[in-house]
C-alpha cells in the first residue's frame, strides 16, 4: 500500500479542539507527521493588557475552560509579588483547595477522554459521573462549575462556610474509593493494558530534551513539580507527595494522573480540616510598581508560566502566557512516529492537550524560515519561537 | 411450501420481514438500554431505534463526489437482503419453512456478506477515512471468519447434519451443545461480536481514529438500511448461536393443546436469543477497542487455535462414542 495522507482535524471526533495533523502513513504505520497548531487565536494577551487588575482576572479565567483557576492564580500571584503584598493564610488555603479540586476535575475529565479515545466508553461514563462530585463541590464553594472566579488581587472573593466544608468533606470518601478502583483498573484491565502499555514511550532524556512538563514529564521519571520545587500558596507547609512513574508511556501517564488524583484529594482534605481563621483578603493597592516577574504555577497539565511586566499603572504592560500544552507538543510529535494510526488519539490525548489555550499569533515566513522549527523527528511544529526563548530567561 | 400465499406470508410477515424488523429494532433498543444501564446512563426510550430508522429514511441522501452512485445505492440493499434471507432458515417456531439439508452453510455465507459490503462502500466513497475503515473491515473479516465458521461447524459435525433444524432436534434428543462444546460457544460469541463490529472489535468504525470508517459517507436511506442490516445481523447471529448451542426453540416435553407447542417454543427461543444478546452487550460494555495488529495476534493465536481445538475434541468424541 502506498503512503496515505490522513488529515486529522481541525474538525475531528477525537479532538474537541482545533488542531490539524497530516499523518503520512504506510498502511497503518505512521511514517511522519506534520502538526499545525493555532486555529484559534483569540488575542487574549492583548486584551489582558488593556484591562486593569480587577477586570483582568475574569478574562484570564477564560484562557482555559478546565484550568481557569490556574491562570487567574498564576497572574494574581505574580502581581501580588510585584506589589509586595502578603495575602492572608485563609485566602492561601482557599486558593489551594480550589486549585486541587480543579486538578481533580481536570484529571478525571482526562481519564474519561483517554478511555473514550480507545473506545472504552464505560470507563468514560463512570469517570465523568464521579467527576460530578468534584464539580458540585466547586459549584457550592464558588457558585460556578468551571469559571470559579475565586481570585482577587490580595485574596479570594468569597469565604467557605462550615456547611460547605462539611459537604465537601462528606463527598471525599466515596470519591477516594473510586480513585482506588480506577488505579486498580488501569493496572489490571486487559484492554486498558494492551492499549496503554508501551504506547507513546518517551525516555527521561527525551522528556528533558523536548521540554515536557507536568504529568507527561513525571511519567518519564522526571521528578519535577513546580508546587514542590518553587513552592507557592501553601504547598511548602502541608504534607503531600510528587507522583512519578518510570515507564514513560501512556500507561505511566495514566498512573501518574490517578496518583495525583489521590494526592489532590488528600491535600483538599488536609486544607479543609486545617483551614485557618482570619480575613480572606488583604487591601491591594490600585497600581503595581514597575517590575517584571515570571510567575510559575503547576496547572493540572503541567507547569504554567505567566510573564508579567508592570509599569506603575493599574494594567500589565506585557503579559505572556506559556501554557503547558505548548511545552508538551514536541514530545507528542516524537512519540507518534512508528506507532499505528489507531494510537494517534490516545497518544495525543496523553499530554492532555488544551489547544485553544495554547494558540498564539503565528507568523510563518517561508523565505527566512522563521516561525517554523524543524524538530529532529521529521515533523514540523509551528509555534511562536519567542515563547520558548523567554521561558529560559 | 405448497401454498404460494403462505410462502409470501412467511417471507414478508412471519418469520420474515415484519417480525424480523420489529424484533431487530427491539433487540437494538435492548442492547442500547443494557449498555446504558451498565454505564450508569438512562438509555433510549423503547421506540428510539424505530424513530432513528424513520428519521434517516426521510433525510437527504448526499452522494460522495466521484463515487459510482448506482453501485453505492445497491450495496446496502444487497447486505440488507442477505441478512434478512439468513434469518429465514433459522427455526424460530421449532421448524423453518425453508429448511433444507445444508442451510447452515448458506446462513454462514449470507451472514458474511455485510463485511465485504462495508469494504466496497468504503472503497467506492473515495473518502480516506472510509477507505482505511473498509480495509480494516476486510482485514478483520479474514481474522474472525475462520474461527467463527469452525465454531459453528462443530455442532454440525457432532450432529452429523448440515441442517440447522436437524442440529436442533439432535439437541432435543441428547443435550445442548453448549455442554459438549463450551469452547466453541465462546469462540462463536467472540466471532459474532467481531462480525457485528462491536467493541472490542469496532476497529473498522473507530470513531476517534477514522470518524466512522466506511459509514462516514453514508447518509439518509443508505445509512438507515446499513444500520438495520447490522441490527438484523445481530438478531440472526444471536438466533443462530441460540439454535446451535442452546437447543433452539424446542421444549423438552410436549404441551397439552398442540398449538401451544410452537408458541411456547418461540417464547423460549426469543428468551435464549435475548440471553445471547445480554452476553454480547456485556462484552461490548466491558471492553475498549483493540488495535488491528493486536487483533491479528489474538485472532490467529488464540481464537482460531481454540476453534481448532474444539473441532479436534468433537472429532475425538465422535470417534469414541458413536452418536445416535
Amino acid at each position: 500500500m502506498p503512503d496515505v495522507v490522513i488529515p486529522i482535524g481541525p474538525h475531528h471526533p477525537a479532538l474537541k479542539e482545533p488542531v490539524n495533523f497530516r499523518i503520512i502513513a504506510d498502511g497503518e504505520k505512521i511514517v511522519r507527521l506534520e502538526l499545525n497548531l493555532s486555529y484559534n487565536h483569540r488575542g487574549i494577551e492583548k486584551a489582558a493588557e488593556q484591562r486593569n487588575f480587577t477586570r483582568v482576572l475574569p478574562l484570564l479565567e477564560r484562557v482555559c475552560g478546565i484550568c481557569s483557576h490556574s491562570h487567574a492564580t498564576a497572574f494574581a500571584k505574580g502581581v501580588e509579588e510585584i506589589m509586595g503584598l502578603e495575602i492572608p493564610p485563609r485566602a492561601r488555603y482557599i486558593r489551594t483547595i480550589i486549585a486541587e479540586l480543579e486538578r481533580m476535575h481536570s484529571h478525571l475529565l482526562w481519564l474519561g477522554v483517554a478511555a473514550h479515545e480507545i473506545g472504552f466508553d464505560t470507563l468514560f461514563m463512570w469517570v465523568w459521573r464521579d467527576r460530578e462530585a468534584v464539580m458540585d463541590t466547586l459549584e457550592e464553594m464558588s457558585g460556578n462549575r468551571v469559571h470559579y472566579n475565586m481570585n482577587e488581587i490580595g485574596g479570594v472573593r468569597c469565604d467557605l462556610t462550615p456547611g460547605q466544608i462539611e459537604a465537601a468533606l462528606s463527598r471525599l470518601p466515596p470519591l477516594e474509593e473510586r480513585i482506588k478502583k480506577y488505579l486498580d483498573m488501569v493496572s489490571s484491565h486487559e484492554t486498558l493494558l494492551i492499549r496503554f502499555r508501551g504506547v507513546g514511550r518517551m525516555t527521561r532524556e527525551e522528556a528533558l530534551q523536548y521540554g515536557a512538563v507536568g504529568p507527561t514529564a513525571r511519567a518519564s521519571g522526571v521528578d519535577y513539580d513546580a508546587r514542590r520545587d518553587d513552592p507557592y500558596l501553601v504547598y511548602g507547609e502541608i504534607p503531600w507527595n510528587v507522583v512519578t512513574d518510570t515507564s514513560g508511556d501512556v500507561y505511566g501517564r495514566t498512573r501518574v494522573r490517578i496518583g495525583e488524583l489521590w494526592e489532590s484529594s488528600q491535600i483538599v482534605r488536609y486544607c479543609l480540616e486545617h483551614l485557618p481563621e482570619g480575613p480572606i483578603r488583604a487591601d491591594a493597592p490600585k497600581n503595581a510598581p514597575k517590575g517584571e516577574i515570571l510567575s510559575r504555577y503547576e496547572a493540572p497539565r503541567g507547569e504554567l508560566v505567566h510573564f508579567i511586566r508592570t509599569n506603575g499603572t493599574d494594567k500589565a504592560e506585557r503579559l505572556d502566557i506559556r501554557t503547558p500544552t505548548l511545552a508538551n507538543w514536541t514530545s507528542v510529535a516524537k512519540c507518534l512516529v512508528g506507532h499505528s494510526i489507531a494510537d494517534i488519539p490516545v497518544i495525543v490525548a496523553a499530554i492532555d492537550p488544551c489547544l485553544s489555550c495554547t494558540s498564539r499569533m503565528v507568523v510563518v515566513n517561508k523565505e527566512r524560515g522563521s516561525g517554523a522549527a524543524a524538530a529532529p523527528c521529521g515533523c514540523i511544529v509551528r509555534q511562536r519561537p519567542a515563547a520558548r526563548d523567554r521561558r529560559e530567561t | 411450501m405448497s401454498d404460494p400465499l403462505q410462502t409470501l406470508a412467511e417471507i414478508f410477515i412471519f418469520p420474515g420481514f415484519l417480525f424480523l424488523v420489529a424484533f431487530a429494532l427491539f433487540m437494538a433498543f435492548l442492547d442500547r438500554k443494557i449498555a446504558a444501564r451498565m454505564q450508569q446512563r438512562i438509555g433510549p426510550p423503547l421506540f428510539q431505534p424505530l424513530a432513528d430508522v424513520v428519521k434517516m429514511l426521510g433525510k437527504e441522501v448526499i452522494d460522495p463526489d466521484g463515487a459510482d452512485i448506482r453501485l453505492y445505492d445497491i450495496i446496502p440493499l444487497i447486505a440488507f437482503a442477505a441478512v434478512m434471507t439468513a434469518f429465514l432458515y433459522i427455526p424460530v417456531t421449532g421448524y423453518s419453512p425453508f429448511a433444507f439439508t445444508g442451510d447452515l452453510v448458506v446462513v454462514l455465507y449470507l451472514l458474511a456478506i455485510p463485511a465485504p459490503s462495508l469494504f466496497l462502500l468504503g472503497w467506492l466513497s473515495r473518502n480516506i477515512f472510509s477507505t482505511v475503515g473498509g480495509i480494516r473491515a476486510i482485514t478483520q473479516l479474514f481474522i474472525y471468519e475462520v474461527p467463527f465458521f469452525l465454531a459453528l461447524l462443530s455442532p454440525a459435525i457432532m450432529a452429523g447434519s448440515w441442517s440447522i433444524s436437524a442440529i436442533v432436534s439432535w439437541q432435543q434428543q441428547n443435550l445442548w451443545f453448549i455442554f459438549f462444546q463450551p469452547i466453541g460457544f465462546i469462540v462463536a460469541l467472540v466471532g459474532l461480536q467481531a462480525k457485528l463490529e462491536r467493541a472490542p472489535f469496532d476497529i473498522p468504525e473507530a470513531e476517534t481514529e477514522i470518524i466512522a470508517g466506511p459509514w462516514t459517507e453514508l447518509t439518509g436511506r443508505r445509512l438507515a438500511l446499513m444500520n438495520l442490516t447490522f441490527s438484523i445481523a445481530l438478531v440472526a447471529g444471536s438466533a443462530l448461536i441460540a439454535a446451535l448451542f442452546l437447543g433452539g426453540p424446542v421444549l423438552p416435553w410436549t404441551l397439552a393443546p398442540a398449538w401451544l407447542n410452537p408458541v411456547a417454543g418461540m417464547g423460549l427461543f426469543l428468551a435464549k436469543t435475548l440471553a445471547v444478546l445480554m452476553l454480547l452487550s456485556s462484552i461490548r460494555v466491558a471492553t475498549g477497542r483493540i488495535r488491528i495488529d493486536q487483533l491479528t495476534d489474538i485472532g490467529w493465536k488464540y481464537i482460531a487455535g481454540a476453534a481448532v481445538v474444539q473441532v479436534g475434541i468433537v472429532l475425538v468424541i465422535n470417534w469414541l462414542w458413536v452418536v445416535p
